[in-house]
């Protein structure tokens, strides 16, 4: 067949848990609820759930949530790798999967406790594979220094500084303080607090960092044809891609000829190449922020300026409302909730609805990212 | 022992001849011994991806380099890290193979610990060259600054 992912399929429902530093339910439950919340707001009985897809990192499986909602026979599942580089193609494996007619309603979700749950670098009886080695034990112990080290690097070859890092910050946590159900609601930075805050891993502060926060999110996709007979209005999944470049080594993508074009210019190119219109025409971006320094990779990577330019990008408002690319507009995994970018495919479908706290007016457009650095994927959405 | 409870490196068995040269205070970077290739690799792996031969020699590194990137990481940290934090983990680009990079740390001699330099006094770009020190009871690659030739 001529196959196109192109508009072929939509999501037709979203739901989230509350999201908080510490929720009391386990994530199994949590993760119940969104998928159940998504498939009542698509208006979809859950029996009729013939397909799962979420990440390699997440807990519950398919079978616990397949057996919990009271899904039908299930005839399509995968996972993703890669941490959160895997959000967004949950949603690509759904789409192929519904568009070529392997399975007929999609549900891709994560549910994670990272707020009260452990910090996975802390479990040091799991090793991460090859790489591993040649960093963990020089003390590279979490992925904000693994970030650190290409965050520098960036400084000193295009002359970024902590302000443009800042302008991220800034952007996510005032959409935060429009949206009610973010952990950061009501508490504004400023520059000074930014500017004051303890280390991490130099060059990144607090602020450059996500939130860790226990919570759960999830999806339904169908077909286009089917999503016309849903409650809610389709947003259809215009392009989808992954990411994993020639020679790629992971978080710790040190070893290539140039570890500053990561993943994201990987799945750009396929993204861009099967899509209808460009970065220009893109009305709004939810942009993977585990780190601020990944918006100005990431900016390049997607081809909203050249390379080197993505510091100066932000400046001047660009990322705010009303500014050239309105960032994160839920507040994103920086001051929203840190659920492994899912809350970031959510808030692009809430813009393409009309329904943000931080609505874009008319916006038709979105590019939704997962984690950059590590193998990635990220997908385009329409209205 | 300073870093006595750092984490030792997690071998698997690409990288077994990296830590017996290390043990021996030998730098050495895998390469393919394929006749008319001979690209260096790392981290290590079966095969060549340039000409996709198994054939594979450990090749000796002058052991200069320079400072590629660094961070300066605070806690919270594991806690044998947390106890010398702030400390210096460093990328080293390899004077005989800039695109082959190792973590590391610069310290002021060989055994000295891992906050035993200053962070003010690193730069990107500035020169240094390997020691080898033990670490959870391997030896493991330091870094040292050196003055500019
Ligand atoms: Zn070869």
């Amino acid at each position: 067949m001529a196959g196109t992912l192109k508009d072929a399929t939509a999501i037709v429902g979203i739901g989230q848990t509350p999201f908080a530093r510490r929720l009391p339910e386990p994530e199994k439950t949590l993760a119940c609820r969104a998928v159940l919340d998504a498939l009542a707001d698509a208006g979809i009985d859950p029996s009729e759930v013939d397909a799962f897809a979420s990440y390699t990192m997440e807990a519950t499986d398919e079978v616990e949530i397949a057996k919990s909602i009271g899904a039908g026979d299930v005839t399509f599942f995968s996972k993703v790798g890669y941490g959160g580089g895997g959000s967004c193609a949950t949603v690509a494996h759904l789409a192929a999967a519904v568009a070529t007619g392997q399975a007929n309603v999609g549900v891709a979700w994560r549910s994670r406790k990272r707020g009260s749950g452990p910090r996975p670098w802390t479990d040091t009886a799991v090793q991460l594979p090859t790489p591993a080695q040649w960093t963990r034990p020089f003390g590279l112990l979490r992925p904000a220094d693994e970030i650190g080290i290409l965050a520098r690097r960036y400084m000193h070859e295009y002359g970024a500084t902590r302000d443009h890092f800042f302008n991220v910050a800034l952007a996510c946590r005032n959409r935060a303080n429009q949206n009610p159900a973010a952990v950061m609601h009501e508490r504004p930075l400023t520059r000074e607090m930014y500017m004051t805050a303890r280390w991490i891993s130099e060059p990144l502060c607090l602020f450059d960092n996500c939130l860790e926060t226990d919570g759960a999110l999830a999806c339904v996709i169908v077909s286009a044809e089917r999503a016309r007979d849903c409650r809610s209005r389709p947003v259809y999944i215009h392009s989808a891609a992954q990411g994993l470049p020639a020679q790629h080594h992971g978080m710790v993508n040190y070893w290539t000829d140039d570890p500053l074009t990561g993943p994201a210019w990987t799945a750009a190119r396929q993204l861009w190449k099967q899509a209808d219109f460009g970065p220009h025409d893109v009305d709004v971006a939810q942009i993977y922020d585990a780190f601020t320094p990944l918006i100005p990779l990431s900016l390049e990577g997607y081809g909203f300026c050249a390379r080197g330019e993505g510091a100066a990008f932000t400046e001047g408002g660009a990322l705010e409302t009303g500014g050239r690319l309105p960032l994160n507009t839920s507040g994103g995994g920086l001051s929203e909730a840190y659920v492994h970018g899912f809350n970031l495919i959510t808030e692009g479908v809430k813009q393409l609805r009309g329904s943000s706290t931080a609505q874009v007016p008319g916006a038709a457009t979105c590019l939704v990212t997962a984690g950059e650095g590590v193998p990635t994927s990220a997908i385009l959405l329409r209205s | 022992m300073p870093g006595d409870t750092l984490l030792p490196p997690v071998i698997d068995e690409d990288g077994t001849p990296f830590w017996e040269y290390a043990a021996r205070g030998e730098l050495r970077i895998q390469a393919c011994a394929a006749p008319g290739c001979g690209e260096l690799r790392f981290p290590p792996r079966p095969c060549c991806p340039h000409c996709r031969s198994f054939d594979a020699e450990w090749r000796a590194m002058s052991g200069r380099g320079r400072i590629w990137s660094y961070v300066v990481p605070h806690p919270p940290l594991l806690d044998a890290y947390a106890a010398v934090a702030p400390y210096n983990a460093v990328l080293v680009e390899l004077a005989d193979a800039p695109r082959i990079r190792l973590a590391g740390h610069v310290v002021a001699a060989p055994d000295a610990p891992l906050d035993s330099v200053d962070p003010a006094r690193l730069r990107i770009g500035a020169p240094v060259r390997i020691a080898f020190t033990e670490q959870a009871g391997l030896t493991v690659p330091r870094w040292l600054l050196r003055e500019r030739a």
